[in-house]
């Protein structure tokens, strides 16, 4: 009881909450939701197994949004970088018929999680440095960038034949589960060990609640924003490895649309305030998996993907009614007014308590 | 006797971990001042919000002309005629002077926002405090001491019964004060209540009739202020006898500053903030900054803190000539400096207690060797010890501390720093006698057994007088005296200032 208490009381309730009560809602009304089969060459198989595969790329994204609204800044680019990652790796390991890269596929990979980390600190610098209002900022390369993967790949959707490409998204020989699954463990270690082994949480936290006091007790507010752009950069190209390798392809106009949202998202519903300061890497995790839990069920569920939206929109409602402070206090008033029809038999009370309803 | 207009009665509040109020009663008739006294978090802010609906109360009950009322919001507060300016001043930034005196009750026109007479009156209203600005500046381009007026000025233009004024003379000077007091005793003639917090005892004693006294959220008494003196009233807030409280005033011995000159600025300035100013401080120095608001001894401080970039001018620092970029320029040369608008740069809201202590050393030591937890309780535990912090756990949210605690939370991270110079911008502001003594005589014992230099800024001529060994006199942003020795009294600051007029 006492540690159920404490768990409610955690950062992590509501979003644990919400992945739950969609997993629950799964297992009861899709068929085969639980079932995990292994195939012969012992890769693992199933519907849990397809969310979490692909959530991969969601839930980076959203470990570097997450950095960026707790300064009270906010990525919209991060779609169009994914894109641009994809163009860059697809065009550098070419799209020749006969399976043979251009260029070592560890280069381009290299190369693309770099561009995606220039783009980062773009943003960062006009953010930073030019004091330019985050989304106004991040616009420009968010409807720039598009443009800039298109004039890459010249125009076309460049179809990657060689075959190690596949496995970033997929299977490695003989392994268990999608090779993305430990690259976005991998960047949530990242991120947890940087949390308990340096004072990046402090400083970013400082930064979003009171830039102003931050600065007179000695931070770099400056260097912070920039930092966080740039990490958000790079996020957004390890995305777009995955995403690409994902359909083999990078076609500018559709890789990484929408993402920005779905991680802004995903972090909002982690209990990261947008309007900055304290930040949950955890919640943030679960909210990307929630939300293409949510979007695997409403495909289950035979949803078209253009009605899609409406049904997260939907979501998101709920969620932000959740979490809003008018709410709580409503449900608390109605939580101490049950405790106190408990306590007393009074009919009085309980008259009372209705009117006020 | 008439009946009482205002009566609260066995009121209690409980935060998480704190009771803030317990069985209070006050009471408060039309016609009278009345002053709330107490320590930092002796509760008389959370008696305000109870009272204005910012906080539920959890007992009690509260009497207006005899009939029990229990306002939500401040908004309904006000409908019941309770009009207050609270310790923060909880203005928009962003609107125009006039707008802010005017939100929630725009006078309108056919329907539309009669912006010509919100205009006008708004001046009308400052003109009765004596303050002449543009009101159709956003409130940002002034000052925190006329942000303070601004509000005032919004609370005594409601029709209301009751005025609550919670520390509004914290920021303003002596004129400024005189002109709130005027205003405050016609309405009292039209005969309405007032109740006035202030640490400022001599204001309590020309203003107010009554006084009541909290300490630890609990009521220790209602008194006339005739028959109260003031060393009683200091030993019942403290709850000390009379004798402890006397020794209290006992002060150390100045400090002896040593040959050794820590920093030597040399006709430094900023363009627009400040014009060649000549500093010299001595290590184990206490040195004070005098002059009226605006005479530019923040700006002084804020060029040695590297806050703004010295473009006049040399400045060095043990012997070696630097130019600060940045706050942690001067850091590295282990100078600290205590803002003196705490809320707006000092305090991080939402962080903890621990972790607004620990911020700068953390800054300093930089982002990748982080301070081990156990390492930043210890820090924190005894700072809050040393400074006699009144917090509920360590872990408690700064923003939830009363204001003079959040002060003390600012001077911790400093110390924590183990600066050679300590800049302290108003660091007395809003905090509660006792306590004002304490920090003076931190700063002569810093100064005196750890050889720091301390800067003293401060509007309280007395508190300078009775602390430093150095005082430069400031006006019109500049430098008009230099002051030591038996030259250190409030006549001796005065005439200088004066004399700089010439
Ligand atoms: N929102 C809050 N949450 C938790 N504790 C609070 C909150 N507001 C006030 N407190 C606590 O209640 C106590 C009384 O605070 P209050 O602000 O009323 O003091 P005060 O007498 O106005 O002090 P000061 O002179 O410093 O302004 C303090 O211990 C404070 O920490
Ligand atoms: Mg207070």
């Amino acid at each position: 009881m006492d540690m159920l208490k404490k768990f409610s009381g955690s950062s992590l309730f509501l979003p644990v909450v919400a992945l739950s009560v969609l997993l629950i809602f799964n297992t009861l009304f899709v068929d085969g939701f639980l079932t995990i089969q292994m195939t012969e060459d012992g890769h693992l198989y199933g519907r849990l197994v397809d969310i979490l595969n692909r959530s991969c790329s969601l839930i980076i994204l959203a470990l570097g949004m997450t950095f960026v609204i707790a300064t009270s800044g906010i990525d919209i680019s991060v779609g169009a970088v994914v894109a641009i990652s994809a163009a860059v790796v697809c065009t550098l390991i070419g799209g020749r018929g006969d399976g043979v890269a251009e260029m070592p596929m560890s280069v381009a990979m290299l190369a693309a999680v770099g561009v995606g980390v220039l783009c980062g600190m773009w943003n960062g610098l006009l953010v930073a440095k030019f004091k330019i209002q985050a989304v106004v900022a991040t616009l420009i390369l968010m409807t720039a960038g598009r443009g800039v993967a298109q004039l890459m790949t010249e125009g076309q959707i460049i179809t990657v034949y060689y075959k190690p490409f596949e496995y970033i998204a997929g299977f490695l020989p003989n392994m268990p589960l999608p090779t993305n699954i430990f690259i976005a463990l991998a960047m949530v270690l990242l991120v947890a060990v940087l949390m308990k082994k340096t004072s990046i949480g402090l400083f970013v936290q400082s930064v979003g609640i009171n830039p102003t006091a931050a600065r007179y007790a000695g931070i770099n507010v400056t260097m912070v924003i920039f930092l966080v752009y740039a990490f958000s950069g790079l996020c957004a190209g390890v995305s777009g490895l995955i995403e690409s390798s994902l359909i083999r392809a990078a076609d500018a106009n559709n890789a990484g649309l929408n993402m920005e949202m779905d991680a802004i998202l995903a972090v909002a519903l982690g209990g990261t305030l947008l309007s900055g300061g304290k930040f949950y890497v955890g919640g943030s995790v679960i909210g990307a998996i929630t939300i293409q839990t949510l979007t695997t069920t409403m495909y289950a569920l035979g949803v078209s993907a253009d009605q899609l939206p409406v049904v997260k929109a939907a979501a998101v409602i709920i969620i932000c009614l959740i979490q809003s402070k008018k709410a709580q206090e409503m449900f608390d008033k109605w939580k101490a007014s049950r405790h106190s029809q408990q306590k007393n038999d009074n009919k009085a009370v309980f008259g009372k308590a209705v009117k006020q309803l | 006797m008439a009946q009482a207009l205002l009566e609260m009665r066995h009121i209690t509040k409980e935060f998480p971990g704190v009771r803030a109020l317990s069985n209070v009663d006050f009471t408060l008739h039309a016609g009278e001042i009345h002053s709330l006294m107490g320590e930092n978090g002796a509760g008389k802010s959370t008696l305000v919000k109870v009272l204005t609906g910012v906080y539920p109360r959890d007992g009690g009950t509260v009497f207006l002309n005899g009939k029990a009322i229990n306002p939500k919001t401040p908004k309904d507060a006000q409908d019941c005629g309770i009009s207050t300016v609270y310790q923060e001043v909880n203005l928009c930034s962003n609107l125009t002077v006039a707008e802010n005196i005017f939100i929630g009750r725009e006078p309108r026109k056919f329907g539309m926002i009669d912006w010509q007479t919100i205009n006008q009156r708004a001046a009308e209203l400052l003109a009765k405090l004596d303050v002449h600005i543009d009101v159709t500046k956003t409130l940002d381009n002034y000052s925190v001491a006329l942000q303070q007026m601004i509000a005032i000025a919004r609370a005594v233009d409601v029709d209301a019964k009751i005025l609550i004024l919670d520390e509004p003379t914290s920021s303003l000077n002596e004129e400024e004060t005189a002109h709130l007091f005027k205003i405050m005793r016609q309405l009292q003639k039209q005969g309405l209540g007032i109740i006035f917090i202030s640490h400022f005892l001599d204001q309590i004693y020309e203003i107010c009739d009554h006084i009541t006294v909290l300490r630890n959220g609990e009521l220790v008494g209602a008194y006339e202020t005739a028959k109260l003196p003031r060393l009683e009233l200091i030993a019942k807030m403290v709850g000390k006898d009379l004798n402890e409280v006397k020794d209290m005033d006992n002060f150390a011995e100045k400090s002896v500053p040593s040959d050794e000159v820590f920093l030597d600025a040399k006709g430094i300035g900023a363009v627009g903030k400040l014009n060649e100013v000549d500093v010299q401080i001595h290590k184990g120095e206490v040195i004070g900054f005098a002059g009226l608001l605006g005479s530019g001894r923040t700006e002084t401080a804020e060029l040695l803190f590297g806050i703004n970039e010295i473009n006049k001018g040399s400045l060095s620092i043990n012997g070696k000539k630097l130019h600060l970029k940045n706050p942690m320029n001067a850091m590295e040369q282990k100078i600290g400096f205590c803002p003196e608008d705490r809320k707006l740069s000092g305090i991080i809201g939402d962080l903890s207690v621990r972790e607004n202590i620990i911020l700068a050393m953390q800054a300093k030591d930089g982002i990748l060797r982080h301070i081990p937890y156990e390492e930043q309780v210890k820090i924190a535990d005894d700072c809050i010890k040393l400074l006699r912090i009144k917090v509920s756990s360590r872990e408690q949210l700064v923003k939830n501390l009363s204001g003079g605690n959040q002060q003390k939370v600012i001077i911790a991270r400093w110390l924590a720093t183990q600066p050679d110079l300590l800049i302290l911008d108003e660091p007395t502001r809003g905090i509660d006698v006792g306590t004002k003594t304490e920090i003076q005589k931190m700063a002569i014992s810093l100064a005196k057994q750890k050889g720091m230099a301390v800067v003293f800024i401060s509007s309280e001529m007395d508190e300078m007088v009775r602390t430093c060994t150095k005082l430069v006199v400031m006006r019109d942003r500049r430098k008009v005296a230099e002051l030591t020795g038996s030259d250190i009294s409030s006549d001796g600051v005065m005439k200088a200032i004066a004399g700089g007029a010439a």
